[in-house]
């Protein structure tokens, strides 16, 4: 588990340029992250590269915390 | 002027497609001719641009249907390795009076034209921000503009083509992403070529050039919109038309 979010919190941190503690399971994207609705389909992207899968749009329509998006990749992974 | 960089231009085996092609590969770009059904014209340009030291290969696609687009787009980033700009020039005609035409003339139109240009630019944009670059042009025409009697269909296609430029501009922008639309007036193609002397003369009546423009014409302005000359304009419609509309 800790192993996926440290992965997703570096390509956070990596490409909305944030301090590191800042980004928890429960900070949300929009409000605690500053990232603008581009930011957050641009890490999607990010995301699906790093774990090498596709996220339908659907579903990363969902994804609205750090937390939203390690669960979500932990489900399919498991 | 554009060396190294890779182009995908739709619609890309005659006319005013085929001088695009033609003018990016002169200017130093790797070209991906797309066709629909016009394998071996498309083939011919292919030969015409790896005489000129660049490197192009055809692909066939119909840019309405989304699948076929994205497999495009990957053989185009697999081959040339990124995708710097996006030529949207695929486009058909199905010419009625609004009175005449079927839901099924309208229905082509919009889904080649319109569409077609949604699908190919969300196809590409992953790759464009990632590059953090990217040019996409668009071909609308004049008539998208001005409007025009028998083209119900293609004039709302046009003008919603604009529309679209627009709005992915300001979205795209502050990936580094330009997004322009041209639109080209009376330009001598296959299609022009069919015109009565007196269609002829009453067009030309209308433009204060008082002559057609060419392909070339077309596609001059479109290697400008594709270089570093243009890094400050996005959003823009560029009228190529001799005059006839301002």
């Amino acid at each position: 588990m800790a192993d996926v979010f440290d992965r997703v919190k570096d390509i956070i941190v990596d490409k909305l340029d944030v301090e590191e503690s800042k980004v928890t399971m429960e900070a949300s994207f929009k409000d605690d992250l500053e990232a603008d609705s581009l930011d957050v389909v641009e890490l999607v992207m990010e995301l699906e590269d790093e774990f090498d899968m596709e996220i339908a749009d659907e579903e990363a329509e969902k994804i609205n915390t750090v937390g939203d998006a390690v669960n979500y990749i932990n489900s399919l992974q498991s | 002027m554009l060396k190294g960089k890779s182009a995908l231009v739709t619609g890309a085996s005659r006319g005013i497609g085929r001088a695009i092609a033609l003018e990016l590969a002169r200017q130093g770009a790797n070209v991906a001719v797309n066709y629909a059904g016009s394998e071996a014209k498309a083939q011919a340009v292919v030969e015409e641009i790896e005489q000129l030291g660049v490197n192009a290969f055809k692909i066939q696609a119909d840019v309405s249907d989304e699948s076929s687009v994205k497999a495009m787009v990957k053989e185009v980033i697999g081959q040339f390795g990124s995708l710097d700009i996006l030529v949207n020039n695929a486009g058909i005609t199905r010419d009625n009076l609004l009175m005449r035409m079927k839901e099924e003339e309208f229905d082509q139109v919009i889904n080649t034209n319109l569409k077609g240009v949604f699908v190919c630019t969300k196809a590409v944009t992953r790759q464009m921000m990632k590059q953090k670059s990217g040019r996409i042009i668009n071909v609308a025409s004049i008539v998208g503009v001005s409007g025009n009697p028998g083209q119900a269909n293609y004039v709302a296609a046009k003008a919603g083509v604009i529309g679209l430029t627009k709005t992915t501009a300001k979205e795209l922008a502050s990936r580094n992403i330009l997004v322009n639309a041209i639109a080209p007036g009376f330009i001598s193609t296959d299609m022009t070529d069919e015109l009565t002397d007196e269609q002829r003369e009453g067009m030309l009546a209308m433009i204060p050039l008082a002559k057609l423009g060419t392909p070339e014409d077309v596609a001059r302005v479109v290697r400008f919109l594709a270089s570093e000359d243009a890094n400050y304009i996005t959003g823009q419609t560029i009228h190529i038309d001799g005059g006839m509309v301002m």
